[in-house]
């Protein structure tokens, strides 16, 4: 069967740069499943994307499907020959499915034998089958927020489809969609480039004629490699900057980066005011000089081959000039009232309608900070961190509230651990981002965040699901994150302050954020919370311990002889009390296990105090010849009660003696997970 | 070089060229040209229209006494509706940029997601910010829904902010150096306009009296609103003069906020408020002009 490439372009309007490879990973995804179901073979040469087109080539597609066949079953056997003779039965059923009697034949199934026949059916063009289905996939690409533009009830995408280049080998796969009929046909860069034919052998060079760098990678070596050139030899460098570096690679179909130039005396701005109008406000890298000081320059990265004039770096310096001039103005403007004269004004930001004012909320961090074992230090940066929400520099730079006030602060006067603590006390804005550096840069951080958490399930607002309006699920992690990070022994349901619904929710971010940030595999961190988990630092420290010890040898068998003891004691409704008997265990594998068990439990027992619970766990794994024997030679449900009773006890002393760091029946051992 | 009036002449002949009816300015103050009837009123239902008009745009807010060189209470927007929206608008665009003397083969262009959307009008559009050499010279939007209404026909909003326009085209770091005509600047012909209403905006305005305006204009707006339904002659009500009533109102919200009168929490109320006009006045719109679609979207 003749195989042939398959090219698909969908082009359209410009796609959100965040959007388009999630988009293009879907377009592949599907494109492949439907050739796979329908057997039609394919393997994908090129997936790639721009603003303006996601295309794919699959090679090696068939132009019709196989041939096949069909078993179908009819009746059973004896009920469609007697003596030998079709019955009514088996001419229905040939008659049917179009063959002669005599072409059917029985088929032994697990319910008896039945007649049958074999149909064949002659392969599907691939043509038709893929202009039957390409429409489909193309609408069912994910978009986060979709339009219609053709009228009301019209298809939905991201952003209109203008042209559609759908071809197998040289044919065009006829369909329609949106009004735009699919062909042979592709657009190239806006401005460099024209309209033009191509084929899926030369669709990657047509668009390199027409100003399109299809390929990603090729988009952002390029930009890499420009700034790297533009840079070179005069003491500058470029810092990387990923997320800024993929925007720019899929916002330009031809991307080339220029340097341009700031008059040097903004830098009295601070670094940080710069660096975000540069990156946020206007897409530029940040260059740094010799000494990693922030240098009066910026790369952009324009959508077009060159700028041989400086036109587009003059553009650039100019609209940069003004956005600095803005900032100075707030700057300057802003210094008339000093943080400390603003607090008052925070009775008229309105934090949330049912918690009150700013001003309220400030009150109350100055109260938990106290609470929290802040000094005054802490509680004057709670008292001001949120003045710099009434500035004109945050009201135009909302990404900068927090830095802001601590920039404020230091020019004011205050001490530098306060302008500190100000600074940082909204991260860790996401679980990548560090914690504040400063002990009160935590406790005003946890205070904020508390607050918050406190207040909105104390109103009802919980989130679920996906809504979440006012982040509290970044709350709660920033929390986990601090209290975990920054070694504070604060009990959850001290933090949660005695809201069920708070502490449940906050324990369910300490299980993800040790499961998903910090990859403790989710049976560590059952074993461990099951545990206990008063202190996060605490916890922190036992699941490391776990993880270090669970390869070793002993460990795995060891839990499993807890989850043995724990069923024993659970199916014989046994509640631990007093001592063991030694009187009444008998030498061999009983006395020989108390001895172990006594041995190590003071082992343990120093251990833990040191918090050496790696130390500790090892001496518990260390039991496990003593347990293995016991249950081997050891009958625990004795018939004398009072032995059984010795035993019993045995057992659930050293289940309780060693379950304070870990539960190890939580652990899922290996003949479990096979 | 063009002046500053000579590019707006360029531009509405390029849309007028291009079926556009070239409208003037609504004599109702508003914030933003969408506001206007000829954009708000005309791209509901199912009726073809293109227009284009130069739209004084007041920002109480953004008043900075004439001292800032980009920023300005009251600004010039060139607003063009195309509905529906044709499938080559975005190069008819790029024409337009052409047509004002910008060279595009010398020029940075990229277009920037940026989805439009207005509270108090019920309204929201799909678009981009388009960005030229680092400034955003236009908003381009393709409107989904007005006045809560869903569009029948998607129509493409093109708006260019004509001060910063010409200032880039003319290379002035301030918009009061803008060459208005060869020999006035912008500054002689607004600066006394941004200094007095930014004090007005700022000091002045009484809000115990701006509240009232408001209560006044929207308690005439609503009972216009709810008198429509036993109004027997639907063409004659006056459904474009409840509009100008919503405007009224849009625009005093605008005055008591740039005067710190709304706090953040009556804020969504008082939007709430306006768009329930906006709505109201949209809905009576469709039933007047448009009761086919009206009642297939019933």
């Amino acid at each position: 069967m003749p195989a042939l490439p398959l090219l698909i372009e969908i082009g359209t309007e410009e796609i959100p740069d965040w959007m388009i490879r999630s988009a293009l990973g879907d377009l592949r995804a599907m494109v492949e499943k439907a050739l796979a179901e329908a057997r039609l073979g394919g393997v994908v040469r090129l997936a790639e994307a721009t603003p303006r087109r996601l295309a794919l080539i699959v090679d090696g597609v068939l132009e019709r499907q196989e041939d096949s066949e069909e078993l179908v079953l009819g009746p059973p056997a004896a009920a469609a020959f007697k003596d030998g003779k079709p019955t009514g039965a088996a001419t229905g059923f040939a008659k049917k499915n179009g063959v002669d009697v005599s072409a059917l034949f029985t088929e032994k199934t697990a319910k008896g034998e039945y007649v049958a026949v074999r149909k064949k059916l002659a392969g599907a063009d691939a043509k038709a089958l893929l202009a039957e289905q390409l429409p489909q996939i193309i609408l069912k690409i994910y978009f986060p927020k979709t339009m219609y533009w053709t009228g009301k009830g019209g298809p939905r995408f991201i952003r209109p489809i203008r042209w559609i280049v759908a071809l197998l080998g040289g044919d065009v796969i006829p369909f329609s969609l949106a009004g735009v009929e699919s062909g042979n046909v592709s657009h190239g860069h806006r401005r460099m480039g024209g309209v033009f034919f191509v084929t899926p052998e030369n669709y990657a060079a047509q668009l390199a004629a027409n100003g399109v760098i299809l390929s990603a990678d090729e988009r952002k070596k390029r930009i890499l490699d420009g700034i790297a050139a533009l840079v070179a030899g005069k003491g500058l460098s470029v810092k990387t900057d990923e997320a800024l570096l993929e925007t720019l690679v899929f916002i330009t179909e031809y991307p080339t980066p220029i340097l341009g130039s700031f008059d040097a005396g903004y830098l009295s701005l601070p670094e940080e005011v710069l660096v975000t109008v540069m990156r946020h406000h206007q897409k530029y890298f940040s260059v740094a000089d010799g000494a990693g000081k922030l240098a009066p320059h910026f790369v952009a990265v324009m959508n077009i081959a060159g700028d041989p004039d400086g036109i587009v770096r003059h553009g650039n310096e100019r609209v940069l000039r003004a956005r600095f001039n803005d900032a100075r103005f707030f700057w300057e403007f802003d210094q008339k009232k000093k943080l400390s004269e603003r607090v008052d004004s925070l009775a008229n930001v309105t934090f949330q309608a049912k918690l009150g004012s700013y001003l309220d909320k400030t009150r109350r961090m100055v109260k938990l900070v106290g609470e929290l074992g802040g000094g005054p230090d802490a509680e004057r940066a709670a008292l001001l961190s949120k003045c710099d929400l009434t500035t004109d520099m945050v009201k135009e730079f909302t990404e900068l509230q927090g830095v802001v006030g601590g920039l404020y602060a230091r020019a004011q006067g205050e001490p530098e651990a306060v302008a500190k603590a100000i600074y940082d006390h909204y991260k860790p804005v996401s679980m990548e981002d560090s914690i504040p550096s400063t002990a009160e840069g935590r406790i005003v951080a946890l205070a904020d965040k508390i607050d918050t958490l406190r207040g909105c399930f104390g109103i009802g607002l919980i989130p679920s699901g996906s809504k979440d309006p006012f982040a509290l699920r970044r709350a709660a992690q920033g929390v986990v994150k601090i209290l975990v990070e920054g070694k504070i022994a604060l009990p959850l349901a001290g933090v949660a302050g005695g809201d069920a619904a708070l502490h449940e929710f906050l324990l369910d971010r300490v299980r993800y954020y040790f499961k998903d940030v910090r990859g403790f595999a989710y049976d560590e961190v059952n074993a461990v919370l099951a545990a206990g988990c008063e202190s996060l630092p605490d916890v922190d420290e036992r699941m490391i311990a776990i993880q270090a010890v669970r390869p070793t040898a002993d460990f795995e068998p060891l839990a499993a002889s807890f989850k043995r003891i724990k069923n024993i004691l659970r199916q014989a409704s046994f509640e631990a009390k007093g001592e063991v008997d030694g009187s009444l265990l008998e030498s061999g594998p009983q006395a020989e296990l108390l001895a172990a068990f006594q041995q190590a439990k003071s082992k343990v027992a120093v251990f833990r105090e040191q918090r050496d619970y790696r130390s500790a766990l090892s001496v518990i794994a260390s039991l496990r010849p003593q347990v293995d024997q016991f249950f081997d030679k050891v009958l625990v449900n004795a018939p004398d009660a009072k032995v059984r009773h010795n035993r019993l006890t045995l057992l659930a002393n050293l289940l309780t003696e060693f379950s304070s760091i870990a539960d190890f029946s939580e652990i899922v051992t290996s003949s479990q997970a096979s | 070089m063009d002046t500053f009036q000579e590019t707006i002449f360029k531009l509405k002949r390029y849309w007028s060229d291009r079926g556009c009816i070239i409208q003037e300015p609504y004599d109702v103050e508003v914030g933003a040209g969408t506001m206007c009837p000829e954009t708000f009123l005309r791209v509901l239902g199912p009726e073809p229209y293109r227009v284009a008009y130069i739209q004084p745009s007041r920002r109480p807010a953004d008043g900075r006494y004439g001292e800032n060189p980009n920023r300005l209470y009251k600004h010039q927007q060139l607003q063009v509706i195309l509905k529906p929206s044709p499938a080559d608008i975005l190069d008819q665009y790029l024409g337009s940029l052409e047509a004002i003397g910008i060279d595009l083969t010398k020029h940075d262009l990229k277009f920037e997601e940026d989805n439009w959307e207005s509270p108090t009008l019920g309204a929201w559009g799909i678009g981009w910010q388009v960005m030229m050499d680092g400034l955003e010279i236009t908003q381009f939007t393709y409107f989904q829904q007005c006045g809560g209404i869903d569009l029948d026909l998607v129509p493409a909003e093109i708006t260019y902010g004509i001060e910063r326009l010409v200032a880039f085209l003319q290379d002035k770091s301030s918009v009061f150096d803008i060459d208005w005509t060869r020999d006035t600047q912008y500054a002689k012909v607004r600066h006394a306009e941004e200094l007095q209403h930014s004090v007005y905006n700022f000091e002045m305005a009484d809000t115990e009296m701006l509240w009232q305006l408001f209560q006044l204009h929207e308690r005439e707006c609503q009972r216009l609103v709810d008198s429509f339904k036993a109004y027997p002659d639907k063409q004659r009500f006056p459904v474009l003069a409840a509009y100008d009533q919503v405007l009224k109102c849009s625009n005093v919200f605008n005055l008591l906020d740039a005067r710190g009168a709304i706090s953040v929490t009556e804020r969504v109320g008082v939007i709430g408020r306006v768009r329930k006009l906006a709505v109201g006045v949209a809905g009576l719109w469709m039933a007047q002009n448009a009761p086919a679609a009206e009642e297939a979207v019933a």
